[in-house]
């Protein structure tokens, strides 16, 4: 066995890339293993990144160096912020990008990752029967490793589903992984199974545009990544088109050809996602469903029309597509159809993405029951970073609810296990205000820094990000001015004699960094960026300090971390009710312990008292 | 960031009122202020000091007190401890407490609070919160049962329609901040959700304005007697209550309605229900009287359930069944009748089901006095566990408050483009309502935006 490496990644999407690209920065020797190197960093659905809630995972990758906003911005043929006109707190980032560049801008980023070697071969079994983790190859090589990192996507037991026809397979042309679904359940793991779907692909050349209204992007585009000073991909329009009443019939007429109404999928797909069937079914009365038509690349003619997702038969589809304007004629280049694929269930992992029942073995994405591109990235990177650590002997690397998206995405996925494909939304996040797009690098980066998963260049222009700020902070709350001074720039407030600072009128909902330069024209010199960072601080300044109380509440609760082994039938004192909660649970922490219904503050107190008591036990043998 | 101090924690940390003195405990940064506030003054410390309450807000005079300062860290909690012992009855309790409220800064400490912080500062041994294990034993059912009933004495059967406004109002706002960009998201939901923040604020806000009334501030264990049709339940009412409260008649079905009977056991207040024989019966008025008889005895602590031990077989006792009450007592009644041959009925078979088993006769007396004295003896390990009536009010209207005020400020935010400040303030409604009717989650919002809104592109 060839144990040449101290962490192995199995597969090459969205979570293995950032998985090996986050192994490799923090120094371990790191392989990828894929099937063909040429489909790393494939899009097998939508051509875009990004979105409400996705777009904050995709910052947070960003503020610990990963991968996905920079490949993004080499990318993006559309920029758009959602949410632009609402606060800063839930405006999202997206960008469509081009397929190709995609995969080729990842495929580059992989190549020049220092420590990461790529192997190409078929995964066969996962070897976790012994002490370290391994794998073998259909080829017979084996491998082992400090830490293996699985990121099977839809390939386990995948079967694709279209119409009547059923094709068992990872993706489009990609044969399923079968052996490591056996392998994992006989190693104990529960798993589940999910499904998630895809639109047909239409041929451009062959859809009407002159009859579709058209979307721009956002002028100048922005982009995902703090290294990247501007996009200079040529930017696309949208089409958008809507189903029309005549499309309606011939779903419902064939709706019982769909499999997820045949009875032939019985697996949950996610509720924010339907298929143009499901839409149908449950929302008939609505006289069309809006579809946007996203070119997949610049010099490539496939659209993706999003909305459309089906797994109706081929001739059905065909005759949708027709119904709908600007698509009479439009030609499908591929069909549309369900998948199905294992999951692992998430309760079987800690927060830093590692398996309770073999030591080393980490998974990410679409194997935890999750979807979307983003949120596989996002766990990728946390559990490369922890495999690292693992390998090297480092301790565990946990994010927590309080400093971003990825610690509410794993804290969910870990405590709660999921019933449906989760997916980020901003309503998740207790601490939304705090948790924004536009602070991530505020929030990560300087972790990411004493980690060791920041490289230099990145480290250098945060560091001085943050001296500016910072200057530009104190500034702000030294200037001050009186009411009558600041009616003297037109500015009127109440007149009660208090000198108010710079900053406490910039909280002013209608006050703004361009008011202020008329009054103390050195706000005028400020970098725009750290002129709009202020500017939202300042806003925000009371609900940030509000949040900032519960958080310390919350990691006060959190930092009481309950001992894997403790045995709550043994424990004096707890109900019944409490203790079958508990055994249930098991939860992680006192903080955990206080989320479960019904676990009184009292209780919390006597499970406070038995961790101290544990705690001085082996102390008091050691002396 | 500037991070708020810890909250200061109070609470009646003396026996449950009425009593000759009543102690109130702060404990937290703040517990020298409120304690100021209070009484105009901070004593020396550990010196017992003569003190006039004050209502803070209305200047009167609530009671004559003895104050005591104990600065941290020479304290119980380990930080600055104030104290005052006051008359212990339920009007002075609850005003003092409803005083400390309304001070930025404090909150009624959950129960245990207290301990756990000075367990976490170091001022406590071990062997001092495993005391805490008798208390949490018994807690749960006990107490939600009893915070259910005071809940109801003050909002009705309104909880769950509130927290479900509550939870369609967010959900609008949160469908126009994480699916804006879905065509089939309307555009305008905001008003609408303003519209039922402000109807849910006014239905509590008038609920709290309503002054004390409507509340009936009894703590108390209540037993449901229960049981077939003239099995002898109002005869054993009588018998316990001593006096002629409910109709007793030999004919099956006389007790229609829920006669409900205050006593005093062993000092401990006891509240009894007489429910109509459980039966299915074609009489409407005896049909609503069953239903009553079950709803009642459903929200009691323990059901008495009786039968007639003299009768024929276990069939025509009925059983307990469909009653979920965990502590069910079986009580054998008419052994005066019963001739001397054991009998084996039906109810054997469920034996293990009850808590405990006594057999009486509720005409001549027999057995009556054991039972009584089980039901002190449980009474005085309910009442161990349970809240007082005076703090479980008072932490239902700080709850009910608290909700108002951010029901208020999400009004207050009438500024288009800013929905996520709307949705702060509504989430923490959210979680001061929740307290009461139970947690609102993301997932209840998710679940009413999915099903309202055709969402997916």
């Amino acid at each position: 066995m060839d144990g040449g490496f101290d962490v192995i990644v199995v597969g090459g999407g969205h979570a293995g890339c950032e998985a090996a690209a986050a192994a490799a920065r923090m120094g371990a020797r790191t392989a990828l293993i894929t099937q063909r190197f040429a489909t790393v960093g494939a899009m097998s659905c939508n051509p875009s990144i990004g979105g409400l809630g996705k777009g904050h995972l995709v910052r947070e990758i960003d503020a610990l160096d990963g991968l996905m906003g920079r490949v993004a911005d080499a990318a993006g043929i559309q920029f758009r912020v959602l949410n632009r006109r609402k606060g800063p707190a839930v405006r999202g980032p997206r960008a469509q990008a081009d397929r190709k560049l995609y995969a080729a801008a990842m495929q580059q980023a992989i190549r020049q990752s220092p420590n990461l070697t790529v192997l190409e071969g078929e995964v066969d079994d996962l070897l976790i029967d012994g002490r370290a983790p391994g794998v073998r190859l259909a080829d017979g090589r084996e491998f082992g490793a400090g830490a293996v990192v699985l990121t099977t996507g839809t390939f386990l037991r995948g079967l694709i589903h279209i119409g009547e026809r059923q094709i068992p397979a990872g993706r489009v042309g990609e044969a399923p992984a079968i052996g490591l679904s056996s392998t994992l359940e006989r190693a104990g793991f529960p798993l589940g199974r999910l499904k998630t779907g895809t639109p047909p692909r239409l041929d451009g050349t062959t859809i009407d545009w002159l009859a579709l209204e058209m979307q721009p992007g956002d002028d100048p585009p922005k982009p995902f990544s703090v290294l990247t000073e501007r996009i200079t991909n040529r930017q696309i329009q949208c089409g958008i088109t809507r189903t029309t009443p005549a499309t309606h019939d011939i779903i419902r007429a064939n709706v019982h050809r769909s499999p997820m109404y045949s009875g032939q999928i019985k697996s949950r797909g996610p509720r924010y996602c339907p298929s143009i069937e499901d839409k149908i079914v449950r929302f008939g009365e609505r006289d069309g469903h809006q579809i946007f038509l996203e070119p997949e690349g610049l010099d490539d003619t496939t659209v993706y029309p999003n909305g459309i997702s089906t797994s109706l038969p081929e001739e059905v589809q065909a005759a949708l597509v027709d119904s709908i304007p600007g698509l009479e004629h439009a030609r499908i280049i591929r069909p549309g159809y369900a998948i199905e694929y294992d999951h692992v269930d998430p309760r079987e992992l800690t927060p830093s993405l590692e398996t309770k029942r073999k030591a080393g073995l980490f998974l990410a994405g679409q194997i935890n029951g999750t979807t979307g591109y983003e949120e596989a990235a996002a766990q990728g990177l946390v559990a490369g970073l922890n495999a690292a650590a693992r390998a090297g002997g480092g301790t565990p690397i946990v994010f927590d609810r309080a400093e971003g998206y990825l610690g509410v995405m794993i804290d969910d996925l870990v405590t709660r296990g999921v019933s449906e494909p989760y997916r980020m939304f901003t309503s998740r996040a207790e601490y939304r205000l705090t948790l924004r797009a536009d602070n991530a690098d505020q929030r990560l980066t300087g972790r990411g820094i004493a980690l060791g998963c920041v490289g230099p260049q990145r480290a250098r222009r945060h560091r001085s990000k943050l001296g500016a700020l910072e200057t530009a902070r104190i500034m702000a709350r030294s200037l001050t001015l009186t009411p009558s001074e600041a009616a003297q720039h037109g500015l009127s407030l109440r007149k009660d004699g208090q000198r108010r600072t710079a900053f406490e009128l910039l909280s002013y909902p209608d006050i703004g960094v361009v008011d202020l330069v008329r009054i103390w024209p050195r706000f005028g010199e400020l970098d725009c960026r750290i002129a709009e960072q202020l500017e939202i601080d300042a806003k925000y300044d009371v609900y940030l300090s509000r949040q900032a109380a519960d958080v310390e509440s919350y990691r006060r609760d959190e930092s009481l971390v309950l001992p894997d082994d403790i045995d709550y039938a043994a424990l004096p004192g707890l109900s019944n009710e409490v203790r079958h909660k508990l055994q249930v649970h098991r939860p992680r922490t006192i903080g955990h312990a206080g989320r479960i219904d019904g676990v009184t503050p009292a209780a919390l107190t006597l499970l406070v008292a038995h961790m101290r008591r544990q705690q001085r036990k082996p102390s008091r043998g050691a002396a | 960031m500037p991070v708020p101090p810890r909250p200061t924690i109070f609470a009646l940390s003396s026996g449950r009122p009425p009593a000759a003195i009543a102690v109130v405990r702060m404990s937290g940064p703040r517990a020298g202020s409120a304690l100021e506030k209070l009484t105009g003054r901070v004593p020396k410390p550990r010196q017992a000091t003569l003190v006039r309450v004050r209502d803070p807000a209305a200047g009167d005079v609530i009671d004559e007190a003895l104050a005591l300062w104990f600065p941290a860290p020479h304290s119980e909690t380990g930080e600055d401890v104030a104290e005052l012992q006051l008359h212990g009855g339920h009007a002075v309790v609850a005003a003092v407490l409803d005083a400390l409220g309304t001070i930025e800064g404090c909150r009624l400490a959950e129960p245990g609070e207290f301990t756990r912080r000075a367990f976490e500062n170091g001022r406590l041994d071990l062997t001092a919160v495993e005391g805490l294990a008798d208390l949490i034993a018994a807690e749960t059912p006990a107490q939600r049962r009893q915070a259910f009933r005071q809940l109801k004495g003050l909002i009705g059967d309104r909880a769950e329609a509130w927290r479900r406004q509550l939870i369609e109002a967010l959900a609008l706002v949160e469908a126009r901040i994480d699916f804006s960009d879905e065509a089939d998201v309307p555009e305008d939901l905001i008003r609408p959700a303003l519209h039922a923040a402000q109807q849910l604020r006014d239905e509590i806000a008038a609920v709290l304005a309503d002054g004390r009334r409507g509340e009936r501030l009894r703590d108390g264990l209540v037993v449901a007697i229960a049981g077939p049709p003239n099995a002898g339940k109002s005869t054993l009412l009588n018998r316990l209550a001593r006096r002629e409260a409910a109709i007793v008649s030999p004919y099956a079905g006389t007790t229609r309605d829920v006669i409900e009977v205050h006593l005093d056991l062993d000092g401990y207040q006891v509240t009894l229900l007489d429910t109509a024989g459980i039966r299915e019966s074609d009489n409407p008025v005896e049909q609503e009287g069953v239903r009553r008889a079950r709803e009642r005895s459903a929200a009691a602590d323990l059901v008495l359930w009786v039968i007639d031990a003299s009768a024929a077989g276990g069939a025509a006792n009925g059983c307990a069944e469909g009653l979920l009450n965990s502590e069910i007592w079986l009580v054998k009644n008419k052994i005066d009748l019963m001739d001397q041959r054991p009998r084996i009925n039906a109810e054997k078979r469920r034996r293990d089901e009850y808590k405990f088993i006594s057999s009486i006769s509720a005409t001549t007396g027999e057995g009556t006095e054991f039972l009584v004295t089980a039901l002190a003896a449980y009474a005085k390990d309910y009442f161990a566990a349970t809240e007082s009536a005076v703090i479980t009010r008072a932490r239902h209207r700080r709850a009910l408050e608290d909700t108002v005020a951010a029901l208020s400020r999400a009004l207050a935010i009438d500024r288009s483009g800013r929905e996520e400040l709307i949705a702060e303030e509504l989430r923490s409604a959210a979680t001061t309502l929740g307290r009461l009717t139970g947690r609102v989650d993301v997932e209840d919002i998710l679940d009413v935006i999915f099903r309202d809104f055709c969402i997916g592109k």
